[in-house]
């Protein structure tokens, strides 16, 4: 078990948070994790990105080189992290927000409509990061989802009343996953 | 055993130096590392002691040297900009012999630099920056959980010896997350502080930091803190030794860099190369007998740093021309692949 | 019979190295003085500069920290913070507190801070040798001023106590000389109400000394004497700048 996962979009987006969440997860199953962020001049509105690794192994660099899972909250993420992606990798595309079409062989390419569900279904906006990673777990179940909720309430804590919207949209991009979602892996 | 938690580098430092005892933290905002200033500005009044947020970096290691005077266990943080403005203090500090926990998330340089991660403070923190004949103790972590165990040590080393002690981290060890586990501080106990300022009390007056305008009665000063700094070299040598015990390629590389040279051990061996791999943790004293012996054995050495070749002059020390060093580094902020690392380790060894 | 004057406790028995005519002497003595009429002795802490104020640390029998240039401030605050219940004082020059010290005073001042500094202020920097210092006077001949200070290219005298009185955190601040007896009541005066201005825990306290320095001057002891009240004085007024009744911080 190795997996890293890069984490792109825009700064206010919740990327830190998901990757915060994830790695919990990980570290909660007994692996080894690391999250490093992008970290820089801008506060609010810039680009964001954070690496999430998750490992059986003790964690040398904390940065990826070839990603095992790109998750592209934004076009311009997508542009920046797919092309590293290794191949069998996933790419994981917020679909509301990228219009424009990726193409690169031996990867699978999943998309998940994060705003409208986190809008629509959940009723609110800003859980479009725990949608995200809902459908994430859902396309590559690299932990448990009961982990990933467990480690939820953990990021949350002191924060309580947060819990019950984030998990009904972990929820809900997991289902959206499962039930099929929109995936297609381009053949070498 | 206590729980594991996800921590940020900056906050496992800052927590570990409030359950180090220590009472007070004097610094100034800047970036990687703020994160230090923020959190114990919550986290120190709530255990009874002092932050303080203070004008300039010249004024923080001053306050510093004050609170220590007064037999306190205190710190400061900074990163390289910052680390320049306090060698003054530093300097100060080392003569009047009191210890403290100086903190350098490193970044970019020379000048303003940028805020990525680079350990080109190398020179700075080991050869000293500041004026005169001194040594700093300086710990190099690379991982979160080590900047916890080393802030510990941190704060022991420096009561120990009555020396400034610096943790040289870097931007990445200080923004990044990984689970940690806070033990006790398990240390020796230390003599009391007799020599800390707290007012005459009828009894004899002391004073820190004496005037000494005598050549002769300065260079016994200077040999006395000499034979401290012999001592430590001596006492206090930290290394980790990782993969082959009898490589075909020695690695030299400390912090975040020897963090990425495991990946290029482990990746190595599935290639058949049998790599070895020194991560100096104390960068002075530095493991100098250690490199030595390996280097001797393995016939060749690769030095990798962020930063374009400081470490690599005190492992050249240490082999003493017998054994040829390479040297490997990014500089700027730009961080090492495993990738060309390995590619310059084959490159080598063939 | 009564005894009418002696030596301070606080003044440890030895002479004076301070050269003649300069008042750094008279100024420790009358610190001293005051120290022993407080009574606080036992828990008063000093910090030493750069310059010929250092020598304080030989004659004043309190505990003592030497630091570095200008930053004086910065180590009493890092004492008083850790020992609060003590009497932290700084003793400064003026090329030490005026020039490169600048930002640790005024921050001082600013927060504040329940420390007290003595400032003496002779228009040069002295251990170096007479050189221009912030405080030097318009038209002053120094080492590094030749044909005197001008403003143009030396800019102005530094009023450091009228510069500390928009401080907030400046509960008493006082501008003293000590050219004959009366005005060394005075100045005594002052001191002690610095001292009782921390004690009371009222704020940041300083005294402002004007002090001559014949050596540095090309003068004799008494000629210092007489230019510093002809030509310093009517620039650095004497009296109080800044008296705060109230506590700071409650």
């Amino acid at each position: 078990m190795h997996n890293e996962i890069i984490i792109g979009g825009f700064g206010g987006q919740g990327i830190l948070f998901l990757g915060k969440v994830l790695a919990t997860a990980g570290m909660l199953e007994g692996y080894h994790v690391s999250w490093f962020p992008s970290y820089g001049p801008e506060m609010r509105g810039g680009t964001a990105n954070c690496t999430v690794i998750i490992s059986d192994q003790e964690i040398g660099a904390t940065i990826s080189d070839h990603p095992h899972i790109v998750v592209a909250m934004n076009e311009p993420s997508l542009f920046r992290f797919a092309p590293s992606l290794k191949e069998g990798g996933l790419l994981l595309i917020n679909s509301s927000l990228v219009e424009k079409e990726y193409q690169k062989e031996g990867i699978e390419i999943a998309k998940i409509p994060a705003n409208q569900l986190a809008g629509k279904v959940v009723n609110n906006p800003k859980t479009l990061n725990m949608v995200v990673l809902g459908a994430l777990i859902g396309y590559r179940p690299i932990l448990p989802l009961s982990q990933v909720h467990r480690a939820l309430e953990e990021c949350l804590a002191g924060k309580e009343g947060l819990i019950e919207k984030n998990n009904q949209a972990l929820e809900t991009g997991w289902q959206y996953a499962c039930q099929g979602g929109v995936t297609h892996v381009s053949q070498r | 055993m206590e729980k594991k938690i996800l921590m940020k580098g900056n906050e496992a430092i800052a927590e570990a130096a409030v359950q180090a005892g220590c009472q007070l933290y004097f610094g100034y905002p800047i970036t990687p590392q703020t994160e230090i200033s923020e959190y114990l500005s919550q986290r120190l009044p709530e255990v009874g002691g002092v932050f303080l947020q203070a004008e300039s970096e010249v004024a923080a290691i001053n306050m510093v040297y004050g609170a220590s005077a007064s037999g306190a266990r205190v710190m400061t943080s900074s990163s390289g900009p910052g680390i320049s403005l306090k060698q003054e203090g530093i300097s100060y500090l080392t003569v009047a012999e009191l210890p403290c926990v100086i903190v350098n998330m490193s970044r970019g340089g020379p000048g303003l630099g940028n805020i990525q991660p680079s350990q080109s403070d190398y020179f700075q923190a080991v050869k000293g920056g500041g004026h005169g004949d001194y040594k700093l103790i300086v710990l190099a972590p690379s991982s979160v959980q080590e900047l916890i165990t080393l802030t510990h040590r941190a704060f022991y080393l420096a009561d120990k010896y009555r020396n400034p002690v610096e943790i040289l981290g870097d931007g990445m060890l200080g923004q990044m997350m990984e689970p940690v586990v806070f033990t006790k501080p398990q240390f020796p106990p230390l003599p009391s502080k007799d020599w800390a300022i707290k007012g005459k009390n009828g009894r004899e007056r002391k004073v820190v930091g004496r005037l000494t305008l005598e050549a002769q009665a300065l260079e016994e000063v200077n040999l006395r803190l000499h034979r401290k700094y012999q001592e430590i070299q001596k006492n206090e040598v930290l290394f980790e030794a990782f993969g082959s015990p009898e490589p075909d390629l020695l690695l030299v590389g400390f912090g975040t860099t020897a963090r990425i040279l495991k990946t290029v051990v482990r990746e190595g061996e599935k290639k058949g190369l049998k790599l070895g791999l020194i991560r100096p943790i104390t960068l002075f004293p530095f493991p100098r007998d250690e490199i030595n012996r390996l280097a001797n054995q393995a016939g060749k050495v690769l030095v990798v740093e962020m930063n374009l070749g400081q470490m690599v002059e005190d492992v050249r020390l240490s082999v003493e021309g017998r054994v040829p060093v390479f040297f490997y580094g990014r500089t700027g902020g730009m961080i090492p692949t495993a990738e060309t690392i390995l590619s310059r380790v084959e490159q080598i060894v063939s | 019979m009564a005894v009418v004057f002696e030596r301070p406790k606080t003044l440890i028995k030895k002479p004076f190295t301070y050269c003649p005519g300069c008042h750094h002497g008279l100024a420790q003595r009358i610190i001293a003085e005051v120290i022993d009429e407080l009574g606080i002795e036992n828990k008063t802490i000093g910090v030493g500069p750069v310059g010929c104020s250092v020598y304080i640390y030989q004659f004043l029998d309190t505990d003592f920290v030497m630091g570095a240039h200008g930053r004086a401030p910065a180590i009493a605050t890092g004492i008083k913070r850790t020992q609060p219940d003590k009497i932290v004082f700084s003793y400064q020059g003026d090329g030490d507190i005026a020039a490169i010290g600048t930002a640790e005073i005024l921050h001082a001042a600013n927060r504040g801070e329940l420390i007290s500094s003595f400032f003496i202020n002779n228009a040069v920097f002295g251990m170096t040798g007479g050189q221009m210092a912030p405080t030097t006077i318009l038209k002053q001949k120094t080492t590094t001023s030749p044909k005197g200070r001008e403003p143009k290219s030396h800019g102005f005298p530094l009023q450091l106590c009228e510069v500390l009185s928009a401080c907030q955190g400046s509960a008493y601040l006082s501008r003293v000389a000590l050219t004959n007896p009366k005005l060394i009541n005075q100045a005594k005066r002052s001191i002690k109400k610095a001292l009782l201005t921390q004690i009371e825990g009222r704020g940041f306290s300083l005294v402002e000394i004007l002090s001559p320095c014949p050596t540095n001057w090309g003068m004799s002891p008494q000629e210092a004497v007489d230019w510093l009240e002809k030509e310093m004085i009517p620039y650095y007024p004497l009296g109080e700048i800044a008296v705060k009744e109230g506590i700071l911080h409650a």
